[in-house]
């Protein structure tokens, strides 16, 4: 069952991610990345990790998809959509994506053959949530708190540089 | 047709693929969102990997480092679409290869 749900999901994020890069209208291309990225968070329900499945659609579905549209809606894009899709150095850019997988293969089939078995089921396990928590608090408690200062100069940046200029000057 | 039992090596093909995915999409596409929407898969395949390792140890680093991830990615949205605007304010195109003021 759950290896069927894998192959499930696994075609689903793959589809939506070829048809976001293959189509021609933006709209169309945000569409398919929310499929992709529902798939994905499936992925993370299989893996046990319901907290990051919850983040996922909330953030990603829900958060920064709305924005991409958002912004689709707000430029004019329809010259834009009758031009050339695919950039004129594409021979180059083929030719280094082909090096990008040929690595990943030999990584993979270097790395999956050394890799360890999975330690056994550790008992009287607390919730997910509640061990994503504690690791981000305790152990992960400075870098938490500079993802949050991080957030804070991206929302001051993007407010600042999506701004018309004369607005500053007023 | 019989598959071999999905354990973490299928996990790391699949992100494989939607790094190369995203990475095509990155380096082919000439509009800037269809590039910004790449680089979101690119790190959306990250996060898979580092998921399938934090169930393969049973141990839940690896989900801490995936919501920093999002956050990451979160907040490259939001600037590279602020960007985004200004940039077509000012020159008027989203195409990457329309962009080349500093090309020489």
């Amino acid at each position: 069952m759950d290896d069927a749900l894998f192959y499930i999901f696994a075609a689903i994020t793959l589809t939506g991610a070829v048809l976001t890069i293959t189509r021609r209208n933006p709209v169309h291309c945000a569409l398919a990345l929310i499929f992709s990225l529902l798939g994905v968070a499936g992925l993370f329900l299989l893996q046990a990790a319901e907290f990051l499945f919850a983040a996922q659609i909330l953030l990603y579905v829900g958060g920064v998809m709305v924005l991409f549209l958002f912004t689709i809606m707000l430029l004019h894009l329809e010259d834009a959509v009758k031009l050339r899709r695919y950039s004129r150095q594409w021979p180059v850019a083929v030719a280094a994506l082909g090096a990008v997988l040929l690595e990943l293969c030999v990584f993979i089939q270097t790395g999956v053959a050394g890799l360890p078995p999975r330690p056994a089921e550790r008992m009287n396990l607390t919730g997910n949530t509640e061990r994503i928590g504690d690791a981000l608090f305790r152990q992960f408690s400075l870098p938490f708190e500079a993802a949050s200062l991080l957030l804070l100069v991206a929302i001051v940046g993007a407010v600042w540089t999506a701004k018309k200029k004369d607005e500053v000057a007023e | 047709m019989s598959l071999a039992p999905v354990g973490t090596g299928h996990y790391l093909v699949l992100s494989a693929a939607l790094l190369a995915i995203g990475c095509a999409g990155l380096l082919l596409r000439r509009n800037v969102i269809v590039i910004l929407m790449s680089i979101e898969l690119m790190l959306n395949a990250v996060n898979i990997n580092l998921v399938a390792f934090s169930g393969h140890w049973r141990h839940v680093t690896g989900q801490v480092f995936a919501i920093f991830v999002i956050t990451v990615a979160v907040a490259e949205a939001a600037v590279g679409l602020g960007i985004l605007i200004a940039l077509f304010r000012n020159r008027g195109t989203v195409l990457a290869d329309e962009i080349d003021l500093l090309k020489w």
